[in-house]
C-alpha cells in the first residue's frame, strides 16, 4: 500500500536493477520454458521483531521439517478447498500458459500447476499412499531445504490473482495453495518482511501505512484546503464523527500516494453532492488486509474486527469500501464470515458497499450529475484487478464487477476504449504488483509480470491513442505508477476512477451536504 | 480361472467404493471457512447447479483454457462414458432397451477414447510446458488407459471371444453365483487391467472425479453479504460450505 510513498524515496537511492524489461511485440507469446530464470528473485524475510507480533517464531526453528509437514496436515484437515486441490490435478496444462509472471519470466516454477507442485509433491509424499510408498513415481517428495528454499522463492512470485482458477476443469486455485504455503513458513519461522511488517503495523496503528490518528487528521486538514482552493467548495474529510451515516473504509494509500488520493477527493465529493453524512476512522484507517496474502485466518479476523469496532463506535448505518482491490475480496466475501453479522447496519444496504456501487446507485437515481466533457482530455482504458474480477461481484448479478465500473467511467469520460476481451473481465491480467509482493526487494519480477497488461494496453493504445489507464485498486495503482516507465508509458498515466467522477461532477446548489460534519 | 478372476474384481471393486467413499466422506466433513468461488459466479443454488453441470458434461473450463485438450480430453471422457453405458449389456437380463439400442455405438465410442487419450499423450510428450509437470505415473495412466480401450476394441474386430460365456460370468458376479471365464488373452488382460484401474483409483489423480463437486471455485455460492456463511470451526461449516 505504501509503496508509491516509499518508492519515490527509495528509486532515488537504488541503483537500477540489472536485467532485462520484457520487449512487447505485436501479440502475447507463450514462451519458452526457461528453468531456474527468476530462482534469484526472493522478498527480504522478515525479522524477528515482525515475526513476534503476529504470533509467528523470530527465525526458522530447529525442527522446523516436522512442525512444517504437521502444519500442512492440519491445514488440509481444515478446509476442504486446500484438499480436493492438492488431490484433483491431473496434470492437463490448462493453466501452464495462464500465469502473468509464467509469460513474463519464462520460469516453469511460474507455471501455475508447477507452483503448486511445489507444495502437492510434499503432502503426496507424507499424506498419500501413492507417494508414501511409490514416491518416485507420482513425483512425491521429502521436505528438504531445497524444497523449503523454493516455496519461499516460488510463493512469493504468485499474486494470488486466480487467473488459473478460471481455466481449471476442476477451479484449481493455486492462491489457496500458496496462501497455504506462505502460512506453513510463517508458522517455522519463515516469513516475508513486507507483509508481516505491515500487518503488524495495523494490528499497532489501524493502517499500513503506521499513521497514527493525529497525523491521520492532519492530512485530511490539508485535504479539505486544497480542495476547498481548487473548486471554491467546501468538501469536507471527516474523521472519527460519531453518528455519522457511512463508515468509509478506504486503502491508506488513498491518504498520501499519487493518483491514490484523487481517488479519495473523488468519492469526497460524491458524498458531499449526494449530501451524505459519512467519515473514516483512525481505528480502522485501511481498507487493506495482509492477512489475506499471507494465508493467516487469524491475522486476517484480527485486521477485519476493526471495522466491526469502528462501525459500532462510531454508531454508523452503512459500511463502504474505497478503490481496493484484495480489501473488495476480504469486504465483500470474508467480512460477513469473519466479523459478522452486522445486523445493526441499515438492511436496506449490502454490507459492506463498494464505492463505485454508492456512486453507481445515485446516478441511475439522478442524484448525482456527471458531466463527461471535464473528461474530454482523456481518452481512457480501464484496468480490471484481479481480485475484484475472480474473488468478488458489485450489484446483485455475475458480472457486475465488470459493468459497474464501466458504466461509472462512461458517465464521466466520452472516450473510453477497452483491452483485448482476452485480458479483461475475468480473465484479466494481474498488475504484477498483488499478493503481498509490491515491494522493493521484488522490481524484477513486478516489471516482468505487468508485461502481459502492457501488451493489452499497448495493443489498445496502437489502436485508439490512450491517455489514461484507470483502476480501483491501490495496489495496481501503485504498481503501475513504478512500472509504466519501464514499457515506455508514463507513470501520470494511471488514475483513480473516482478522480474521473470527481472531475466531472457538477455541484449545483442544493447539497444535503449542510449536514455531513453535524 | 473364472474364480481368481471373480475374486480379483470383487476386490478391485471393494478397493474402488470404499475407497473412494473415505474420500468422499472426508471432503463432505472438511470444513470450507471462507467463501472463495470463482467469481463471476451463480449467485442462487441453481444456477450453481448449471454451473456444475456445464463443467461435467461440456468441459466449460477446459474449453476456455485450451481448444486442443479440450479435444482430446473431450472424446476421452465422452467415449468413456458410453462404453460405460455400452457395456451394463452384459449385466442387465433381459439387456435394457435402451442398452440394446446404444450398443451399435460401442466401437466408435472405444475409437473415441483411443483417439483422445492418443492426443493428450502426445500433447503430453510434445508441448514442453507439459511435459515439465509430468510425472512417470501421469504417462503410466495414458498407457494404461490405451491398453483398457485397445484390448476392449481387439476383442471387437479380431480376437472374438465367447459373449454368452462371458455374459454369464458377468451376470454370475452380480448374483455371487462364479461362474468360469471363458478364454482369451485380450480379455484377461482387459479385465486384469480394469480391476487395476479401479484398486488405484482412490490413490491417484482420478480423484478429479469427485473431487469437481467438492471443489469450492466451482460448487459455491456467490452470496456473501446475503447470507452469512458462517465459516470457522469444523462442526459450524462442515458439510454446508454452500
Amino acid at each position: 500500500m505504501q509503496a508509491a510513498v516509499v518508492d519515490k524515496a527509495v528509486a532515488a537511492v537504488a541503483k537500477p536493477k540489472d536485467f532485462d524489461v520484457p520487449v512487447l511485440g505485436d501479440y502475447l507469446q507463450v514462451p519458452s520454458l526457461a528453468p531456474g530464470s527468476m530462482a534469484h528473485s526472493k522478498p527480504f524475510e522478515a525479522k524477528p521483531v515482525h515475526q513476534e507480533k503476529l504470533g509467528f517464531p523470530g527465525e526458522l526453528i530447529d525442527n522446523w521439517q516436522e512442525v512444517a509437514v504437521a502444519k500442512l496436515g492440519d491445514l488440509v484437515k481444515s478446509s476442504r478447498g486446500l484438499q480436493v486441490y492438492l488431490d484433483s490435478c491431473v496434470k492437463c496444462g490448462a493453466c501452464t500458459d495462464k500465469c502473468h509472471y509464467f509469460l513474463g519470466t519464462a520460469d516453469p516454477k511460474n507455471m501455475p500447476v508447477a507452483r503448486q507442485d511445489l507444495l502437492r509433491k510434499v503432502y503426496r509424499r507424507y499424506y498419500t499412499v501413492a507417494g508414501k510408498y511409490l514416491p518416485k513415481l507420482v513425483g512425491a517428495e521429502d521436505l528438504t531445504e531445497e524444497v523449503l528454499d523454493d516455496w519461499y522463492t516460488y510463493y512469493h512470485q504468485c499474486s494470488q490473482c486466480r487467473r488459473c482458477s478460471v481455466y481449471c476443469p476442476y477451479g484449481i486455485d493455486t492462491a489457496e495453495v500458496s496462501m497455504a504455503a506462505r502460512e506453513i513458513m510463517d508458522t517455522v519461522g519463515k516469513g516475508q518482511k513486507y507483509c508481516n511488517e505491515i500487518i503488524g503495523k495495523v494490528h499497532k496503528l489501524g493502517n499500513n501505512l503506521g499513521l497514527p490518528e493525529p497525523a491521520l487528521a492532519d492530512t485530511l486538514e490539508g485535504l479539505e484546503e486544497d480542495v476547498e482552493e481548487e473548486i471554491g467548495i467546501d468538501v469536507k474529510f471527516p474523521l472519527d464523527v460519531k453518528g455519522a451515516d457511512v463508515l468509509l473504509v478506504t486503502p491508506s494509500a488513498d491518504f498520501f500516494a499519487e493518483p491514490h488520493i484523487d481517488g479519495l477527493i473523488g468519492y469526497a465529493k460524491v458524498f458531499h453532492q449526494a449530501g451524505l453524512s459519512w467519515t473514516i476512522s483512525s481505528h480502522a484507517s485501511e481498507a487493506a488486509n495482509f492477512g489475506l496474502f499471507i494465508g493467516s485466518h487469524d491475522n486476517m479476523q484480527k485486521v477485519a474486527l476493526r471495522i466491526r469496532e469502528a462501525a459500532l463506535e462510531l454508531g454508523v448505518k452503512r459500511i463502504v469500501f474505497g478503490e481496493c482491490g484484495h480489501a473488495w475480496r476480504v469486504g465483500y466475501s470474508f467480512l460477513n464470515t469473519l466479523a459478522g453479522p452486522f445486523d445493526f447496519l441499515d438492511s436496506n444496504y449490502p454490507v459492506p458497499q463498494h464505492i463505485v456501487e454508492v456512486t453507481h446507485d445515485l446516478l441511475q437515481q439522478g442524484r448525482l450529475t456527471l458531466d463527461p466533457e471535464a473528461n474530454d482530455d482523456k481518452r481512457v482504458t480501464f484496468h480490471d484487478s484481479c481480485n475484484v474480477a475472480r474473488a468478488s461481484r458489485m450489484g446483485s448479478l455475475p458480472g457486475g464487477q465488470f459493468t459497474l465500473p464501466r458504466d461509472v467511467i462512461k458517465a464521466s469520460c466520452n472516450h473510453f476504449f477497452d483491452m483485448p476481451a482476452n485480458t479483461i473481465g475475468e480473465a484479466t491480467f494481474c498488475c504484477g504488483g498483488g499478493g503481498g509482493l509490491l515491494t522493493d526487494d521484488l522490481v524484477e519480477l513486478r516489471v516482468k509480470g505487468a508485461m502481459p497488461r502492457m501488451q493489452a494496453l499497448k495493443e489498445v493504445n496502437d489502436r485508439h491513442q490512450i491517455t489514461h489507464m484507470a483502476a480501483i485498486c491501490a495496489i495496481c495503482k501503485s504498481q503501475f505508477s513504478k512500472v509504466f516507465p519501464y514499457y515506455g508509458f508514463q507513470m501520470d498515466q494511471i488514475i483513480s476512477v473516482h478522480q474521473l467522477v470527481g472531475d466531472a461532477l457538477v455541484f449545483n446548489s442544493d447539497p444535503g451536504a449542510r449536514r455531513i460534519t453535524q | 480361472m473364472g474364480v481368481v478372476a471373480s475374486l480379483v474384481i470383487y476386490l478391485a471393486v471393494a478397493v474402488f467404493l470404499i475407497g473412494v467413499g473415505r474420500k468422499v466422506y472426508r471432503y463432505a466433513s472438511t470444513p470450507a471457512p471462507l467463501k472463495i468461488p470463482t467469481t463471476p459466479a451463480p449467485v442462487t443454488r441453481t444456477g450453481v447447479v448449471f454451473r456444475m453441470a456445464r463443467e461435467v458434461v461440456f468441459f466449460e473450463s477446459l474449453f476456455k483454457a485450451s481448444l486442443w485438450t479440450w479435444v482430446f480430453g473431450w472424446l476421452f471422457h465422452a467415449g468413456l462414458f458410453l462404453t460405460l453405458l455400452t457395456h451394463l449389456r452384459y449385466f442387465t437380463q433381459p439387456v435394457w432397451g435402451w442398452v440394446a439400442w446404444l450398443a451399435p455405438l460401442g466401437p466408435y465410442a472405444g475409437m473415441a477414447m483411443v483417439i483422445g487419450l492418443a492426443g493428450l499423450l502426445v500433447r503430453r510428450l510434445c508441448v514442453d510446458r507439459v511435459r515439465y509437470i509430468s510425472a512417470p505415473s501421469d504417462y503410466l495412466m495414458l498407457v494404461f488407459l490405451l491398453l483398457i480401450a485397445g484390448s476392449g476394441l481387439t476383442m471387437r474386430f479380431y480376437f472374438h471371444i465367447d459373449i454368452v460365456a462371458l455374459k454369464q460370468f458377468a451376470l454370475g458376479l452380480l448374483s455371487f453365483d462364479l461362474q468360469s471365464l471363458p478364454g482369451g488373452f485380450a480379455l484377461w488382460l482387459h479385465l486384469f487391467l480394469v480391476s487395476v484401474l479401479l484398486i488405484i483409483f482412490p490413490f491417484s489423480k482420478l480423484l478429479h472425479a469427485p473431487g469437481l463437486f467438492f471443489s469450492p471455485s466451482r460448487y459455491q455460492v456467490d452470496n456473501p453479504r446475503e447470507k452469512r456463511h458462517a465459516g470457522g470451526s469444523r462442526r459450524q461449516s462442515g458439510g454446508s460450505g454452500g
